[in-house]
């Protein structure tokens, strides 16, 4: 039984507001999903509008074509970008993975001195503007030689990531129960057998879900990346950015589609590793 | 462009290439790869198409573009300031190339030296003429910046922009304009439409008041102006409807209007007549150098200034290259009439002022970004 | 057993006191802990923190002008600005040497360009007279080769003031040069780092300093031969200036070399026609004999220096202290206003629409609810920049919402809603890519309010609204606060958005930080812009930490 159902004996008033409400609500679930839908068909345009063309409403099948996917996938320039997203994404993830999860297992123990000032140092690359962030990597990576380099921007994306990595393995260890590793160690396994056999399984959604957070943070970066990376390391949001800002042309939209396509996808595996997450933990699902 | 285009327009590039593939000389101690520094957009396409795809097919050489030459002075900088340089060839703008070789970030290059003599027979410098103006630089092409307008625009009934004054002309050409977020030609056309004679200009600059006279006519139309920072704006708004007129170079009105046919005309009055070329950063190692003289004694020479004109309609800067300017690669358009070097384009023009920005730049800038920003 | 009743310590199995072996536990888990945290740690620290650290720095770095002009640094410390007089011979002469320097080093324009920021014409200026410097002293040089011609030869100086081990390492890397050329291959080796001769600078002050400072430019500057090139002109008025100042005893302490080649010129300077140093300045501007660029140089040759901070609040540093920027230039105020002010309502917008939302997801099953977060959670995942091209798309003139809206006939077809490039578009946009940062934590919190108290104030008496509004909404405010600072937090700090749909009107400071990186290139000013937006940013992430706890973020 949820508050959101009508009782019986509503008033005409009650039920005039409780379909005002629901109104106002999908208007607002409209507001958060239509920009990012409306984007989808005019990927298909076989013309180079960014709007509907006349043809398109009367849904003409000519007037819809893959030509700006092909274009996506013929195009040097975006296909470079798109190997160099590849690229530096999974490598960041990586670096922040390893990195974060320790360190949210060294957090997440019973005696950590100054635990507060620790976590907000770790956390602070999520909170400061991008713009501040950028600008410091960018003169201070050129004073050190990694402005330009491949791994500089690694390095920064892997910095950007591990506040997200510190979250959700935090909160997967908050629920985890301490005597189990406990049992283990009284059963003779040692720290890292207990850590990969026990607490791992355990933790895993949470790291994995992390990751995926570190992946998406790399993988639409674009501030850090003008600043930090040079025309080597160009990304597929830079060259987006480019885009935008240079040779509009509606093959952004047909990328922006596929990007749409793989947030969905890593958002359906964050969801599910979720739920198996709570499941094992024991608590209700939601 | 269509497929079709795409490989006639290959085909056109590669029969020169066959016959100079033996000319080219061996290149020793060279890097494999170069990463060269551009606008973006149609003009870099031609640049591409006209010199790195012949390159590339005869030397395997692999290039990678950035289209940073806006802010190119700021990353020599950051790079020079590690003596860690990335980029290999940059394309600037002449002021540009002024400030960076002012303060060593360029190289300083003998053009009789390093470049291939003219056609004609003419040392570099000859050929080349007034459009090397410095040490450092290795001159392009010459463009114009000037201005586009809509055609179909409903509230002008039937009036089209005659002259360059109908950008401040909000009563009889109400709409959008788009201008370029610098003060640079901005200044200088407020001031020939407040009734500045050509030769004063400089002067009425020179003086606060004139820098302020400019800003006071600007102010005028300031509420209808977009403003861009990339010469691929103006043409696109200009496609979308965004804007009824705006300033951008020649070369990208031309593929608005002759390539795209969108209802878009340009307009030759006080466009300001320009230089574009190549800087080598200072400090390059050898291997690199040696890629990147190789690629200029190549990409400069008179049949390689003529041939990117097929794809964009700025002159070459090399006077021997001009008489074989010939037509578009795709359209078979005739391109010496769409020159901004054609004599019937220049009845009224300005020569950007280098001396005069690379002095007053500074303050100029400061002036009209927070006059930009109020 | 006993032994522990007997001295009143428990003890472990292994006979050490209890309380010890438990505090080494401790220990030995604290350790542990900070192992474990350290190579994060550690990483933070090298990758963001000292990036941020070294931006700090910049806004009060200043080293240029000391840099640039060392000895005009020192030397104009004592003049008094107000004086009405421009600074004395002793200045002018240190800042000829120091400029020409600055010349041939081609640091003069960036030097010009930086004192610029704080006294404009300075740019031009420096310039200006970088192109005139080389001819102050000619006089002197003109007067000293009439002499003897062989002051204009360089193998003169070299012999005067070169160390004589330098000259065998230069005459042996000659050797090797002609053997390199004789034989038709390369030579590249650089010549030896000049070093000067001992005493000369007891004796000649002036232009053993000047002349070091010659030598090591010309190396440095494409690797010259300072051996292969006369000195500048300035060099010679050092000279000058020294030998007018030097008793002749000092010349006695030389080698019989020099004194030959100075004793004659110590004695004919004194009949030297004298070059006025002030008058040759203004000849090549005026601004010279006036005290106003004199003193900007005195005031920043300091090496650390609060002139950015005081720009990026709209005051100046002047010699006279700190005074308010000239109408026209005041801009930096009315951005952070403006700044805060779009966060703000961005903010405000972010509750209307997000609070009705959380809820509704809050209220409903779980099943319903769950699937509906879905939509609030996708725009979370998709790329900011597909985003933005999305409301580019829609926002445009000719574009999709106002498509919609003529062909609905609200507006007609000549009055098309203007939605890009102002306000308007970045608050549309940004309340759309914000929305879900304040959704997830009011959600969080407000599945946490028991159904009961509501249903216990209606069955009191209470109508729907005063329930929701006496006793629903106070508990959910906690989650009003948390989503009002994440948005906040994360609205103040944003660029790309503003950059591509707020034309002029509608961009933030750091759309302003971004210019000054990469087109005015004014570092020092973006860095003490960045800096202050930082303070702002950290002082409202320590409220949030306080008030939530920055671990307790929801990330859905």
């Amino acid at each position: 039984m949820s508050q959101m159902d009508l009782p019986p004996y509503a008033t005409p008033g009650q039920r005039l507001w409780h379909y005002t409400f629901k109104l106002i609500c999908g208007l607002i679930f409209f507001f958060l999903i239509a920009p990012i839908l409306v984007i989808i068909p005019l990927s298909f345009n076989a013309l180079d509008f960014f709007t509907f063309t006349p043809g398109m409403l009367a849904f003409d099948p000519e007037a819809y074509s893959l030509k700006h996917y092909r274009d996506f996938f013929n195009s040097p320039d975006w296909q470079q970008a798109l190997a160099n997203s590849i690229r530096i994404a999974p490598s960041a993830t990586i670096l922040s993975v390893v990195l974060g999860t320790l360190a949210a297992v060294g957090l997440s123990q019973d005696h950590v001195p100054f635990r507060r000032t620790i976590m907000a140092i770790l956390i602070s690359p999520m909170i400061v503007p991008l713009i501040i962030s950028a600008a410091g990597m960018y003169f201070f990576y050129a004073r050190i030689g990694l402005q330009g380099t491949y791994l500089g921007v690694v390095l920064a994306h892997a910095a950007l990531g591990i506040p997200f990595v510190i979250i959700t393995v935090t909160a997967t260890l908050v629920g985890f129960d301490r005597s189990l590793t406990r049992a283990s160690a009284s059963l003779g396994a040692g720290p890292l057998r207990t850590f990969f056999k026990v607490q791992m399984p355990l933790i895993l959604p949470g790291v994995i879900s992390g990751g995926l957070f570190a992946f998406i943070t790399s993988f639409d970066e674009v501030v850090v990346v003008l600043f930090v990376g040079s025309a080597n390391q160009k990304t597929l949001p830079w060259q987006m950015f480019i885009g935008l800002r240079e040779q509009i042309s509606p093959t952004i939209l047909a990328v922006a589609t596929v990007l749409v396509a793989v947030s969905i996808l890593l958002l359906t595996a964050v969801e599910l590793l979720r739920r198996r997450s709570e499941r094992l933990r024991g608590l209700s699902p939601g | 462009m269509t497929i079709r285009g795409l490989l006639s327009a290959t085909a056109l590039v590669a029969l020169p290439v066959a016959a100079m593939a033996q000319d080219l000389p061996p290149c020793e101690n060279c890097a494999d790869s170069m990463t060269v520094v551009s606008w973006g957009g149609a003009y870099q396409t031609s640049q591409i198409k006209a010199y790195a795809e012949p390159y590339a097919a005869m030397t395997g050489t692999t290039f990678t573009w950035d289209e940073s030459s806006n802010e190119a002075v700021a990353k020599l900088r950051a790079m020079n300031e590690a003596g860690n340089i990335t980029w290999d060839l940059v394309d600037v703008e002449g002021p540009d190339s002024q400030r960076l070789c002012d303060e060593g970030l360029a190289m300083e290059v003998d053009i009789d030296e390093i470049l291939a003599a003219g056609d004609d027979g003419s040392t570099p410098r000859e050929d080349f003429g007034d459009s090397a103006f410095n040490d450092c630089y290795i001159p392009q092409i010459v463009f114009s910046t000037t201005f586009g307008y809509r055609t179909n625009v409903a509230e002008w009934g039937g009036r089209t922009p005659d002259n360059l004054c109908a950008l401040f002309d909000l009563e009889n050409f109400p709409g959008k304009r788009s201008l370029e977020r610098r003060p640079k030609k901005n200044i200088e056309w407020a001031l020939l439409c407040d009734g500045v004679e050509k030769d004063d200009l400089y002067d009425v600059l020179s003086t606060p008041e004139g820098v302020e006279q400019a800003l006071a006519k600007l102010d005028t139309i300031k509420s209808e102006v977009i403003w861009w920072s990339a010469g691929a704006e103006t043409p696109q708004r200009l496609a979308d409807g965004e804007v009824v007129m705006g300033s951008t170079y020649n070369g990208r009105l031309f593929s608005v209007i002759v390539e795209q046919s969108q209802p878009v005309e340009m307009l030759w009055d006080w466009q300001v007549f320009d230089f574009d070329g190549w800087i080598i950063p200072e400090g390059l190692p050898e291997d690199r150098l040696n890629r990147v003289l190789h690629f200029l004694h190549f990409a400069t020479d008179t049949q390689r200034l003529a041939d990117q004109a097929k794809f964009i309609s700025y002159g070459p800067a090399r006077a021997s290259s001009q008489p074989l300017v010939s037509t578009h690669a795709d359209l078979g358009v005739e391109m010496a009439p769409h020159m901004p070097t054609n004599p019937e384009n220049q009845k009224n023009y300005l020569v950007n002022n280098i001396e005069w920005w690379a002095d007053n730049q500074d303050d100029v800038e400061a002036r009209f970004q927070a006059w930009l920003a109020q | 057993m006993t032994e522990a009743t007997r001295t009143g310590q428990m003890l472990a199995a292994d006979g050490t006191p209890l309380k010890r072996s438990l505090q080494r536990a401790l220990r030995a888990q604290k350790l542990r802990a900070l192992m474990l945290i350290a190579p994060l740690l550690l990483f933070i620290m090298v990758t963001f923190v000292a990036p941020i650290a070294d931006m700090l720095f910049r806004s009060v770095e200043n080293q240029i002008v000391s840099d640039t002009l060392p000895r005009t640094a020192q030397a104009i410390r004592d003049w008094d600005h107000n004086s009405g007089e421009p600074p004395s011979d002793d200045v002018l002469a240190a800042f000829t040497i120091d400029m020409i320097a600055a010349v041939e080093r081609k640091q003069h324009t960036r030097l010009g360009t930086r004192l610029n920021y704080e006294q404009n014409g300075l740019s031009s200026l420096f310039r200006k007279t970088g192109r005139g410097v080389g001819d102050i002293g000619e006089t002197y040089r003109d007067q000293f080769a009439a002499l003897d011609p062989a002051w204009t030869d360089p193998g003169t100086w070299i012999a005067l003031f070169a160390d004589p081990s330098w000259q065998a390492d230069h005459d042996a890397w000659e050797a090797a040069r002609t053997a390199a050329r004789s034989a038709g291959r390369p030579f590249a080796e650089p010549v030896p780092p000049f070093r000067l001769k001992d005493g000369m600078a007891g004796v000649l002050p002036e232009t053993a300093d000047a002349y070091l400072d010659f030598a090591r430019a010309v190396q440095g500057n494409r690797n010259g031969d300072p051996a292969a090139r006369a000195p500048w002109p300035p060099v010679y008025l050092a000279l000058y200036r020294d030998l007018t100042a030097v008793g002749v005893g000092r010349i006695a302490t030389l080698d019989e070399a020099a004194q030959a080649l100075l004793d004659p010129a110590h004695y004919a300077v004194r009949g030297f026609e004298r070059a006025d140093l002030a008058a040759l300045y203004a000849g090549i501007d005026r601004a010279w004999s006036q005290t106003t660029v004199w003193a900007t140089i005195q005031t920043f040759s300091a090496r650390y220096t609060p002139g950015y901070f005081l720009t990026a609040v709209d005051l100046k540093q002047t010699p006279d202290g700190i005074t308010s920027q000239p109408a026209d230039q005041k801009i930096y105020i009315m951005l952070f206003e403006r700044t805060l002010v779009m966060s703000l309502t961005i903010m405000g917008a972010c509750v209307l629409l997000g609070y009705p939302i959380a809820f509704l997801l809050a209220n409903l099953p779980m099943r319903t609810s769950n699937l509906l977060l879905i939509l609030v959670l996708l725009p979370f995942w998709t790329s900011l920049l597909v985003r933005t091209s999305a409301w580019k798309v829609l926002l445009q003139q000719q574009g999709v919402i106002n498509d919609i809206l003529v062909w609905i006939g609200i507006v007609d077809n000549a009055g098309r809603l203007i939605l890009i490039n102002n306000q308007t578009g970045t608050i549309i946009a940004m309340t759309h890519i914000l929305l879900p940062f304040m959704i997830l934590p009011l959600y969080s919190v407000m599945k946490t309010i028991p159904p009961s108290y509501v249903r216990a104030a209606k069955s009191l008496g209470a109508t729907n609204w005063t329930a929701f509004w006496r006793v629903y909404f106070p508990q959910s405010v906690p989650g009003i606060g948390a989503g009002c600072i994440l948005v906040f937090i994360l609205a103040i700090g944003y660029y790309i958005t503003p950059e591509l749909v707020g034309g002029t009107s509608g961009t933030f400071i750091s759309n302003r930080i971004a210019y000054h990186i990469s087109s005015s290139l004014n570092w020092g000013l973006a860095a003490a812009l960045g800096t202050i937006l930082l303070g702002v940013v950290l002082a409202l992430y320590w409220t949030y930490d306080r008030l939530v706890g920055i671990d307790k973020v929801n990330l859905g």
